[in-house]
């Protein structure tokens, strides 16, 4: 269980101190697939960074099974906004840089690099370079990469931000068969209203800078959450009360 | 039987696949051919029609006729600058990427150093020269301090710029996988590094050369440089325009060698990939 105690992020600015996040809290229970939902600059991708202890907060702390993070955590698999690959590997040899850099056995993690790229649908393209590959391929190299350790805890940060909106739908679905099937903890931070109560089993909805926590939406669709489930009464009606909660913040304006 | 065929195929086409390429390559250098054909050719009727004499000004064939005529003199000159180049430039490479990477790692290191590049850097080096001698006498060792000094600033600032010029994010993706800071240096950080150093590498070669030759001016018994000077004091021009010709050949494979390396090192980089002609 992941565990976020009085969270709160300071940032020392030209002019004084900028507050990043204030008083946050909530937990992430095992094999929980917890979306943030925020606006842009709200504090979203600090708050991974500071549940994988890439950053230290300015007070509070976050605890892994109970004990304090401080210092980078190793059973995770990150996914950043960016895909992050190294343009001189190839896709595998992409995929397979986690495994040298934690001292893994290098068939394992081969034969388990190999199954993940059938699973995201890139066989063929192992021996291709990123430059060869479109935006929705090189984000599914960097998934495979952030989840061949098979890690218990995925942090993703905005993954699809930078997609276009089919590939993104495609992508979400995938998402979902793969953690239906492998029911690690995921938390995946987003600015899409629809992508968050679709992935989510509980929605954290943050509050424009500085970032507090405004609601929890617990999300209690059936899944896999296909089209009828988009067109269902429960998911619009979900989608109503978040939007309401965006527009009494001020950050929708009906007129 | 189907593999063996499949193969032979294979080898085959591969073949005609380096064909392909060779006429290609022969028919994106045309111009530079005939340009470069063009002028030599001027440049002989220019001599002949108005009997230039050869010790102002040899003509392409003669001075191409007095590399062989002086091949003996010239090899064994050649070997000395070659000596020098090759320990100079190697002292270089073994040096300057190191201290770019502490420069790149530490702030304090960087600031240290600084005032020294910057003064280095615009003291015009060959002005130094004469003091090499009066330090280390005429032997190769000047020689070789000019070489590196010439080259050494070239390759440290591109790495530097090289090993800067990282995707943040990179270092924390790094650190979601290890704490290792020699494992992010050595599989991220360096090899993203590359580019940079191999444009540096070209410039220092270059540089490398130019030491040598003017390091040679200011004292020598031996060396293209010091031929070059001997040369010009007996008006013998031709022989002069032979080492020139010599030092041109040997700054092109110099600089040949380097793109070798770069294209067997760094084949993913943008500069390397085989693109669609039009969009270039």
């Amino acid at each position: 269980m992941l565990r976020f105690e009085h969270i709160g992020m300071k940032y020392k600015t030209l002019t004084g101190y900028t507050e990043a996040l204030i008083d946050v809290n909530f937990d992430i229970n095992d094999g929980e697939f917890v979306t943030v939902l925020g606006p842009s600059g709200c504090g979203k991708s600090t708050f991974l960074f500071i549940g994988t202890g890439l950053t230290q907060p300015t007070s509070g702390k976050v605890l892994l099974d109970g004990k304090e993070i401080t210092k980078p955590v190793k059973e995770v698999g990150f996914v950043f906004q960016d895909h992050l690959l190294l343009e001189w590997r190839t896709v595998l040899n992409n995929i397979m840089i986690q495994g040298e850099f934690r001292n893994l056995d290098k068939n394992i993690t081969k034969v388990k690099a190999m199954e993940l790229i059938r699973q995201v649908g890139l066989e063929g393209f192992e021996n291709k370079y990123p430059w060869e590959l479109s935006g929705g391929m090189q984000q599914r190299v960097s998934i495979c990469r952030a989840l061949v350790h098979e890690p218990q805890l995925l942090m993703m940060d905005e993954p699809y931000g930078a997609l276009d909106a089919l590939t993104r739908e495609q992508m979400r679905v995938d998402l979902e068969k793969m953690w239906m099937q492998k029911k690690n903890t995921i938390l995946f931070v987003t600015h899409d209203i629809d992508e968050a109560i679709l992935l989510a089993d509980k929605v954290v909805i943050l509050t424009p800078r500085p970032g507090r926590v405004k609601e929890i939406v617990p999300v209690d669709l059936p899944r896999p959450r296909n089209m009828a489930v988009k067109e269902s009464g429960e998911f619009l009606a979900l989608r109503k009360r978040i939007t309401e909660i965006f527009t009494e913040m001020g950050i929708l304006n009906e007129d | 039987m189907k593999n063996e065929k499949a193969r032979a195929d294979g080898g085959q086409k591969s073949r005609q696949i380096r064909w392909l390429k060779f006429l290609n390559s022969l028919k994106e250098s045309m111009p530079s051919i005939f340009s470069v054909g063009g002028v030599i050719v001027f440049w002989e009727i220019l001599v002949r029609f108005f009997e230039i004499p050869s010790y102002i000004l040899p003509s392409p064939s003669e001075s191409v006729l007095a590399i062989v005529q002086y091949w003996s003199a010239i090899k064994s000159n050649m070997l000395t600058t070659l000596y020098e180049i090759g320990v100079g430039f190697g002292a270089t490479v073994i040096i300057s990427i190191p201290i770019a990477t502490l420069i790149s790692y530490s702030r304090v290191f960087e600031k240290t150093l600084y005032p020294f590049m910057v003064f280095l850097q615009l003291i015009p080096k060959v002005a130094i020269g004469p003091l090499f001698v009066v330090w280390f006498g005429f032997g190769s060792m000047p020689k070789i301090l000019m070489v590196f000094l010439l080259s050494f600033f070239p390759l440290l600032m591109d790495t530097v710029a090289g090993l800067k010029s990282l995707n943040g994010r990179l270092y924390y993706m790094a650190r979601t996988m290890s704490e290792s800071e020699w494992k992010f240096y050595w599989k991220i950080k360096l090899p993203n590094a590359l580019p940079s150093i191999f444009s540096g590498l070209k410039t220092s070669i270059s540089m490398a050369t130019v030491g040598a030759v003017v390091a040679e001016f200011l004292g020598s018994d031996s060396g293209l440089g010091y031929l070059l000077l001997r040369a010009n004091g007996d008006i013998n021009t031709k022989l002069l325009f032979a080492i020139l010709i010599v030092l041109c050949l040997m700054g092109m494979v110099f600089f040949e060698i380097v793109e070798l390396a770069e294209r067997k090192l760094i084949p993913w980089h943008v500069s390397q990939r085989v693109t669609d002609k039009k969009a270039r």
